[in-house]
C-alpha cells in the first residue's frame, strides 16, 4: 500500500507545530522552535509525531511546510549582505520611500532603516520609459565596475532593479547575466522576475527583502530536504506562501519574500476551510495570540486577498512603520492585542492596553517570571476565565496573588473607582475588547464591508476568553472554536490549495481596449504560473485573472475579477460594480485605466474532510470556580473540551477548558460540538430557535438526534 | 458617573470619527484627498463644542475644523435644524481656508428623542477644483479663485439643493467629481451618525452631552496640567520667508502664564496682493500644531484640549487675511508656522524642539503648455507631484531628509508621474550636503531633473518657499542649504526661476529643483565621529575642501 500521510510543519517564533494527518486520525505536537538550526525542531516534531502515530517515514506522503524564518531575517536584520543596482539619478528610491511620516504628532519617529546601506546602491547609466522603450542604452562596463565593488565588499546577495524594469526588463536581465559571468555565487533577485509591477519604491523595496532573505532560506531549504531524505522522507515537499497556497520548494528558493506570513495565512485557510465546511457565506477569522490580534474577513468561503504587505510594522503596529512588500498575501489587520498586552493608566485617567506586551519572557505577572506590570492574562485570571492550575496542561501554574497585586499597583491605584483588582480586571478586559472591535470595524469598513451577522473563528490561546463579548460588539451571530486551534496553521496547511500568482504591468486605458494586449500579457502570465504549479500539482487547475483599474487620475486601483473573454464593455461594467461595492458610486462618463494585472493557477483547495477526532471519551471532573462579571462571582460549569462528544451542547454561564485556552460560554450563550468537533457558540434564544438542547450534565444522553445543524447562510446586506 | 463606560464612550467616539475619516477617504475622488489624507473629520455636540476629530494627514484643518460647526449653528440654530438636513459651505473663514475646502455638517438625531438632534458630524475634503484661475498663488483677490458657497443647506429634509448643484456644475471644471465629492462628504457623516446611534443603543444613553462635558473638562485639565509644567514667561521668535516678490517676516510672541498658552503674530507682516494670505482659522491650526509637536501630544483633540491654546493676529497682517484677499495657497505660509512656534518653545524648554526645516512642500503643478503643441504630437496634461525638502534636526536625532513636515502628505512614484505625464524624471535623488551640519544634522533636500519626454514645452505653477531665506539651525547648528529652482537650456546655460508664480519650460529645457535641507542643532565639533563617518562613507556630505 502506497503511503497515504500529509505532514503539515509550521515554524513560528516560539514554537514549531507539526501535524500528522493519516488514515483518518490526526497526530499533533508542539516543539519548541530552534532558531539557530530551525531543521532540528522540525526533525524533533517529525520524530515525536510519528511515534505517537505509529507511523514510520514511509507513510508520509508529502510535506507542506510553513515558516516564519523569512519574517524573523527581515525583524532581526540577521540576512545577507546585500546590495541593489539600480537606474542612474535614481540612487536614493528605497530610502526616501514616500517622503512621509506615519505617526502625525510625533516629532522623533524614526523611518525602518532601508535594507540596503547608500554606499551599496550601486547605479549604472541606463533608462526605459513607461512604454519599456530604451532611452538610454545598458552601459555595460559601469556594470562591470559594479562587479568589482560587489566583490570588494563581499557582498552576497544583489537585487538588480531599473525604473520601468516591469515594463521592460532587459537591461535587468543583460546585468544578471554580465554579473552571473563575473561573479558565479551571487545570489541575484531582479525587481522584474519578483515584483513585475509599476511604483518604484515598492517594487525595490520587495527586490531588495527578497535578495536579503535569500541566501539564508536557500541554505536552510537544501539542509531540510537533505535531512528529510537522510531520514528516509522522500516525498514531494510543499511550501505554504503568505498567499494561503502551497507552492514548490525550487520557487520558494527562488522568491521567498513569498513565504512572510505563512503561518497566519495557514490560520485564515483553516477558517476558510471551516466556512466551506459549515456553509458559512460570511466569516471573519480572529486569532489573538500572546502579542497581537489578526483579523481577516472571509467570504463565500474564501479569504480576502490582496498584494501589498509590510513586514515589521515597528512603531505600534502603525502602517506605514514597516517595509512594505509587495507579493499575494491574504488581507488581516493586525494590533497590538494579546495575552500579554500591558495595562496601564495614562494621564487623562483612561486605561490604555498594548500595543506593548510582556511577551513569553517575562511575561504576564501571574507566569511569576519577573513580569511586574498586568497584562490581559492577567485580567482574564482573576476574572476566573482561566485555569490557574491547569494552564499549558499543568506546566505553568498561575500565580493570581501576582496577577492581583499587579493590577491594583497599576490600575486600581490609579482609578479609585476600580480599587477591587477583579473591578480592575473586567475594565482592563472590556477596553482590549473595544480595542479589537475598533480594529475589525475599520478593517471591514476600509473594504467597504459589513461584520453584522458574519460568523467569528476564533484561534489563538487568548481568542476564545474573549470571543463572546466580541459577538455582542460587532454584532455577530455565532462563534466557531475548531479543534485543534492551537496548531490552527499547521491544520490549515493541509487543506491549503497549490497556487501562483503572478503579475505584471501593462498600462491599458479601457476606451483603447485592445484585446491583443490581454492576450498577451495573460498567456505570458499563465506560462510562468504553470512552469511554477505544473510541476508540483496533477489534474484539473483553477485560474483566476483580475486586473488593477481606476479612473483615469486616480492614486489607487481596486482589484476586478475578470472572466476568461473580457471586452471593453464586459471590463467597464466589472470595473464599475466592484469600484459601487467598495465606494458605494461610479463616477458615470469618466474613463478609467489598468495598471497592472494578475492571473493566479491553482489546484481546487483540498476539501477532503480532516480526519474526525474522538470525543467525548475523557471524563475529568474539575473544579467548579466562578467567573466573574466584574466583582461579581457567576457561578458557572467547568468541563473539560474532550469530555464533550460530537452533538452536546452546554448553556452558559460555563467554561470548556482546554490545554492552551478556555472557552468562556457567558449567560445567555450556549455552545454546542458540530460534526467535525468544532465549538459553535450562539446566543441562547437563536440556538434555542435551531433546536440545541440545554445544559446537560451526562455528556452522552445530550447527543443529538437530528442531524448537526448547519449554520444559515446570510444574503450579503446591500449597502446604499 | 460610571469612569470605565465613559471611557469607552470616548475610545468608542475616536473610533467612530476614524471610519467616518476612512469613509471619506476611501469615497473622495480628488488624489490629494485620497493619497495625502488631506481631510478631517469629527463630532460634536450639539452647542458646536468638538468632541473627537480623526487623526489625518493634515494639521491645517485641526481648529478651523472645530470652530466651523459654531458658525454653522450661528446661521441655521440647532432648534431649526431637520432630519435630513445637511449643511455645506467653502467659504475661507467658515471652513478651512481656501474655497478648494468644502466643510459639511449633518444633525445626527436619534429614533426616540427626534425634535432635537444629538449631535452633529463635521467633514472637510479638497474638491479639485472650483473654477476661477485655479489652485495656485497667482490670484488678487478671491473672486479670481473659484466659486464661493457660503453656508447653506445641502439638503433640506433629505432632498438635495439642486439649485445649489447646478451652480456648482456650472462654475468648475470637473463638475462630476466636485458632486461626487459633495455626496461622499454627506455620506460619511451619515456612516458616523449611523455608528453613533448604534453606540449610544449599546451603552444605554439617551444622550451624549454629559458623556461629551466630562471628555471636554478632562482633556482640559490634561492639557492645563501640561502646560502648567512649561515655565511661565514670554517668549518671542521671528521668521522670515521668501513671501510671493517679497520677504514676510512672522514675527511670534507665545506667552505662558500657568495653564494657558497665548500666541500673539502681532509684527508681522502685512497681507500679500497674491494668494499666499492665511485666514486666522488656518493660522490657529498650525500654530497650535506647533505647539503640540511638543506639549500634549498624546492628548486628542476636542474642544477641550485646543481652548488651552488661543492664537491672535493683528487685522490687515498676512496671518489675519480679511475678506477679500487672495488665499488659494495659504498653505505655503500656513506651513511655515510651527517652526516659528517652535523657536518660542524652544527658549521655554530648551532642548526640546526640532531645528526649521523645509516645511513648505514643493507641489509644482505641471502643465502641457496650451497652444505651443504645435509640432509635438503628445497629449495635454496636468500633474501635481510633491517634492520634499528636509525636516530640522531633531532634539537628538538628525532630521529625516526628504520629508514632508508639518504636512502629512505622501508623493507620487516617477513612474506613476511618468505615465501620467509626458515627461521623463531624469533624476531624483538626495542631494548631499543639504542638511545643516551639527551635533545632529539637519535631513538633506533632493535633486529632481524633469524635461518633456519630446523635447516640447511645458509650464510650471510654483508654490516654493525657503530659496531666499535658509532653514535655520538651533543651539549653535548651522542652517539648511536653501532651495533652488531653475532651467538648464539646451545650449547648457542655467537660468534661475523665482520660487513663486507661472513660467514656461522652454522646448529642449531641463527643469531642476533642488529642495532645501533641514537646519542641525548643536556645534558640528560635538557630532559623534562614527556619524560623521557613516555620512560621508554614504556620500551624504562630501569632504570639504
Amino acid at each position: 500500500m502506497s503511503a497515504s500521510g500529509r505532514l503539515a510543519v509550521d515554524i513560528g517564533g516560539t514554537f514549531t507545530d507539526v501535524v500528522l494527518d493519516l488514515r483518518g486520525t490526526r497526530t499533533t505536537t508542539k516543539v519548541l522552535t530552534t532558531s539557530d538550526a530551525p531543521a532540528d525542531g522540525v526533525l524533533m516534531g517529525l520524530e515525536r509525531v510519528l511515534a505517537l502515530a505509529g507511523a514510520t517515514p514511509a507513510d508520509v506522503a508529502v510535506v507542506l511546510h510553513g515558516t516564519t524564518l523569512a519574517t524573523n531575517a527581515l525583524i532581526e536584520r540577521r540576512g545577507a549582505k546585500t546590495a541593489l543596482v539600480t537606474t542612474e539619478g535614481h540612487r536614493d528610491v528605497l530610502e526616501m520611500a514616500f517622503e512621509n511620516r506615519f505617526e502625525q504628532y510625533d516629532i522623533n519617529i524614526g523611518r525602518p532603516a532601508p535594507l540596503v546601506p547608500r554606499h551599496l546602491r550601486l547605479t549604472v547609466p541606463e533608462r526605459m520609459n513607461a512604454a519599456g522603450e530604451t532611452l538610454v542604452p545598458l552601459d555595460v562596463d559601469a556594470v562591470r565596475d559594479v562587479a568589482r565593488v560587489l566583490a570588494r565588499e563581499e557582498v552576497e546577495s544583489v537585487a538588480v532593479g531599473f525604473l520601468h524594469g516591469y515594463a521592460n526588463p532587459e537591461h535587468e536581465l543583460r546585468t544578471r547575466d554580465e554579473l552571473t559571468r563575473t561573479l558565479p555565487g551571487l545570489s541575484i533577485t531582479l525587481a522584474s522576475g519578483v515584483c513585475p509591477e509599476i511604483r518604484e519604491f515598492e517594487r525595490f523595496s520587495t527586490a531588495c527583502a527578497n535578495a536579503y532573505v535569500r541566501p539564508l532560506m536557500s541554505r536552510y531549504l537544501k539542509d531540510l530536504e537533505d535531512r528529510l531524505a537522510a531520514l528516509g522522507v522522500n516525498c514531494p515537499f510543499l511550501m505554504m506562501t503568505s498567499g494561503g497556497g502551497l507552492t514548490s520548494v525550487a520557487s520558494a528558493r527562488e522568491y521567498p519574500i513569498r513565504l512572510v506570513e505563512s503561518g497566519p495565512a495557514g490560520g485564515a485557510i483553516l477558517a476558510a476551510h471551516m466556512a466551506r465546511e459549515l456553509g458559512v457565506h460570511r466569516a471573519v477569522s480572529f486569532d489573538m495570540g500572546g502579542t497581537t490580534a489578526k483579523i481577516c474577513l472571509i467570504d463565500d468561503g474564501e479569504p480576502l486577498l490582496s498584494r501589498s504587505f509590510e513586514v515589521d510594522r515597528s512603531y505600534r503596529f502603525k502602517r506605514g512603520s514597516g517595509l512594505p512588500v509587495r507579493i499575494p498575501v491574504i488581507e488581516m489587520v493586525e494590533i497590538g492585542a494579546g495575552g500579554g498586552s500591558i495595562a496601564s493608566v495614562d494621564g487623562l485617567g483612561r486605561i490604555q492596553v498594548g500595543p506593548e506586551s510582556a511577551g513569553s519572557m517575562p511575561g504576564p505577572a501571574s507566569y511569576g517570571r519577573g513580569g511586574e506590570h498586568p497584562t490581559v492574562t492577567d485580567a482574564d485570571l482573576l476574572l476566573g476565565r482561566l485555569d490557574a492550575e491547569g494552564f499549558a496542561g499543568g506546566r505553568l501554574p498561575l500565580d493570581e496573588g501576582a496577577a492581583r497585586k499587579a493590577l491594583a499597583d497599576d490600575v486600581g491605584r490609579r482609578i479609585p473607582e476600580l480599587a477591587d483588582p477583579r473591578q480592575s480586571a473586567h475594565a482592563v478586559s472590556e477596553v482590549v475588547d473595544e480595542n479589537m472591535a475598533a480594529a475589525a470595524r475599520a478593517h471591514a469598513s476600509e473594504w467597504g464591508k459589513d461584520l453584522t451577522g458574519r460568523t467569528l473563528i476564533v484561534m489563538g490561546g487568548a481568542a476564545p476568553l474573549h470571543a463572546a463579548r466580541l459577538m455582542q460588539k460587532l454584532d455577530i451571530d455565532a462563534v466557531l472554536v475548531p479543534r485543534d486551534a492551537g496548531v490552527g496553521s499547521a491544520v490549515g496547511f493541509l487543506v491549503a490549495p497549490i497556487s501562483y500568482e503572478v503579475v505584471r504591468s501593462r498600462y491599458m486605458r479601457l476606451s483603447e481596449f485592445r484585446s491583443g494586449l490581454v492576450d498577451e500579457v495573460m498567456a505570458d502570465m499563465r506560462a510562468e504560473a504553470l512552469g511554477v504549479v505544473g510541476e508540483v500539482a496533477t489534474g484539473e487547475l483553477r485560474e483566476r485573472r483580475r486586473a488593477y483599474m481606476r479612473y483615469v487620475g486616480q492614486g489607487y486601483e481596486i482589484a476586478v475579477a475578470l472572466a476568461a473573454n473580457v471586452d471593453g464593455e464586459s471590463m467597464r461594467e466589472a470595473f464599475e460594480a466592484g469600484y459601487r461595492e467598495l465606494y458605494g458610486r461610479i463616477i458615470p462618463g469618466l474613463d478609467a485605466e489598468v495598471l497592472s494585472w494578475t492571473l493566479t493557477l491553482e489546484t481546487p483547495p483540498h476539501d477532503a474532510a480532516l480526519a474526525a477526532p474522538e470525543l467525548g471519551r475523557v471524563q475529568k471532573a474539575l473544579s467548579a470556580a466562578p467567573l466573574f462579571d466584574g466583582a461579581r462571582a457567576v457561578p458557572a460549569v467547568r468541563r473539560e473540551r474532550d469530555s464533550l462528544a460530537v452533538g452536546a451542547s452546554l448553556s452558559g454561564p460555563a467554561a470548556i477548558v482546554e490545554e492552551q485556552t478556555t472557552v468562556v460560554v457567558p449567560e445567555g450563550f450556549v455552545v454546542s460540538v458540530t460534526e467535525h468537533g468544532h465549538l459553535l457558540m450562539r446566543r441562547q434564544a437563536a440556538a434555542g430557535a435551531a433546536g440545541a438542547a440545554t445544559e446537560d450534565r451526562s455528556g452522552a444522553a445530550s447527543r443529538l438526534r437530528s442531524p448537526p445543524a448547519r449554520l444559515q447562510p446570510r444574503a450579503e446586506t446591500a449597502r446604499p | 458617573m460610571n469612569p470605565i463606560r465613559d471611557q469607552l464612550v470616548w475610545n468608542r467616539l475616536l473610533a467612530i470619527v476614524e471610519e467616518q475619516a476612512q469613509t471619506l477617504m476611501r469615497t473622495a475622488f480628488s488624489t490629494v484627498v485620497r493619497e495625502a489624507g488631506d481631510l478631517s473629520a469629527g463630532v460634536f455636540n450639539t452647542r458646536g463644542a468638538m468632541l473627537a476629530q480623526a487623526v489625518t494627514g493634515t494639521p491645517g484643518h485641526v481648529n478651523a475644523m472645530a470652530r466651523s460647526v459654531g458658525k454653522f449653528l450661528a446661521r441655521h440654530p440647532v432648534e431649526t435644524l431637520q432630519p435630513g438636513d445637511v449643511l455645506v459651505t467653502n467659504n475661507p473663514w467658515d471652513g478651512t481656508g481656501h474655497l478648494n475646502d468644502f466643510t459639511v455638517v449633518t444633525p445626527i438625531f436619534s429614533p426616540q428623542e427626534g425634535v432635537r438632534p444629538v449631535a452633529l458630524f463635521a467633514a472637510t475634503s479638497h474638491i479639485a477644483d472650483v473654477g476661477g484661475l485655479g489652485f495656485g498663488p497667482d490670484g488678487r483677490e478671491i473672486y479670481e479663485e473659484g466659486l464661493h458657497v457660503p453656508i447653506m443647506p445641502l439638503f433640506e429634509r433629505g432632498e438635495i439643493n439642486a439649485t445649489l448643484m447646478r451652480l456648482i456644475a456650472a462654475n468648475v471644471r470637473d463638475p462630476m467629481v466636485a458632486e461626487g465629492d459633495l455626496y461622499s462628504l454627506a455620506a460619511c457623516n451619515r456612516t458616523g451618525g449611523e455608528q453613533l446611534l448604534k453606540a449610544m443603543a449599546e451603552f444605554e444613553l439617551g444622550e451624549i452631552d454629559s458623556v461629551g462635558q466630562r471628555i471636554i473638562e478632562t482633556s482640559r485639565q490634561a492639557m492645563a496640567a501640561q502646560i502648567s509644567d512649561v515655565p511661565d514667561g514670554r517668549f518671542r521668535h521671528a521668521m522670515t520667508v521668501d513671501g510671493y516678490d517679497s520677504p514676510i517676516t512672522v514675527v511670534c510672541c507665545l506667552t505662558v502664564d500657568g495653564d494657558a498658552i497665548d500666541i500673539d503674530f502681532d509684527g508681522t507682516s502685512q497681507i500679500s496682493p497674491h494668494g499666499i494670505n492665511v485666514p486666522l482659522n488656518y493660522t490657529e491650526a498650525y500654530a497650535s500644531f506647533g505647539v503640540r509637536c511638543v506639549v500634549g501630544n498624546d492628548i486628542p483633540n476636542n474642544a477641550g484640549s485646543l481652548a488651552a491654546i488661543t492664537v491672535r493676529a493683528p487685522a490687515g497682517c498676512i496671518l489675519n487675511a480679511e475678506f477679500p484677499a487672495a488665499v488659494s495657497a495659504r498653505h505655503a505660509l500656513g506651513q511655515m508656522l510651527p517652526d516659528v512656534i517652535l523657536g518660542c518653545l524652544e527658549q521655554a524648554l530648551p532642548g526640546s524642539a526640532p531645528a526649521e526645516g523645509a516645511s513648505c512642500i514643493w507641489n509644482p503643478v505641471l502643465r502641457s503648455a496650451s497652444g505651443a503643441q504645435g509640432n509635438f504630437s503628445s497629449r495635454a496634461f496636468v500633474i501635481n507631484p510633491i517634492f520634499n525638502g528636509g525636516t530640522g534636526a531633531r532634539p537628538a536625532q538628525d532630521g529625516l531628509s526628504t520629508t514632508a513636515f508639518p504636512s502629512g502628505v505622501r508623493t507620487t512614484p516617477t513612474e506613476v508621474n511618468e505615465v501620467s505625464a509626458p515627461l521623463i524624471i531624469r533624476r531624483r535623488e538626495y542631494l548631499p550636503d543639504t542638511g545643516g551640519s551639527g551635533e545632529y544634522r539637519g535631513g538633506l533636500g533632493q535633486v529632481v531633473e524633469i524635461e518633456h519626454a519630446e523635447g516640447a514645452p511645458f509650464v510650471i505653477s510654483k508654490m516654493f518657499d525657503r530659496i531666499e531665506h535658509a532653514a535655520q539651525g538651533r543651539r549653535g547648528g548651522e542652517a539648511g542649504k536653501p532651495g533652488r529652482v531653475f532651467l538648464r537650456l539646451a545650449d547648457g546655460t542655467e537660468h534661475s526661476l523665482r520660487g513663486k508664480g507661472r513660467d514656461t519650460v522652454p522646448a529642449g529645457a531641463i527643469l531642476v529643483m533642488e529642495t532645501p535641507g533641514g537646519g542641525g542643532i548643536g556645534d558640528a565639533h560635538d557630532r559623534d565621529p562614527a556619524s560623521v563617518r557613516a555620512d560621508m562613507d554614504a556620500g551624504l556630505t562630501t569632504p570639504s575642501e
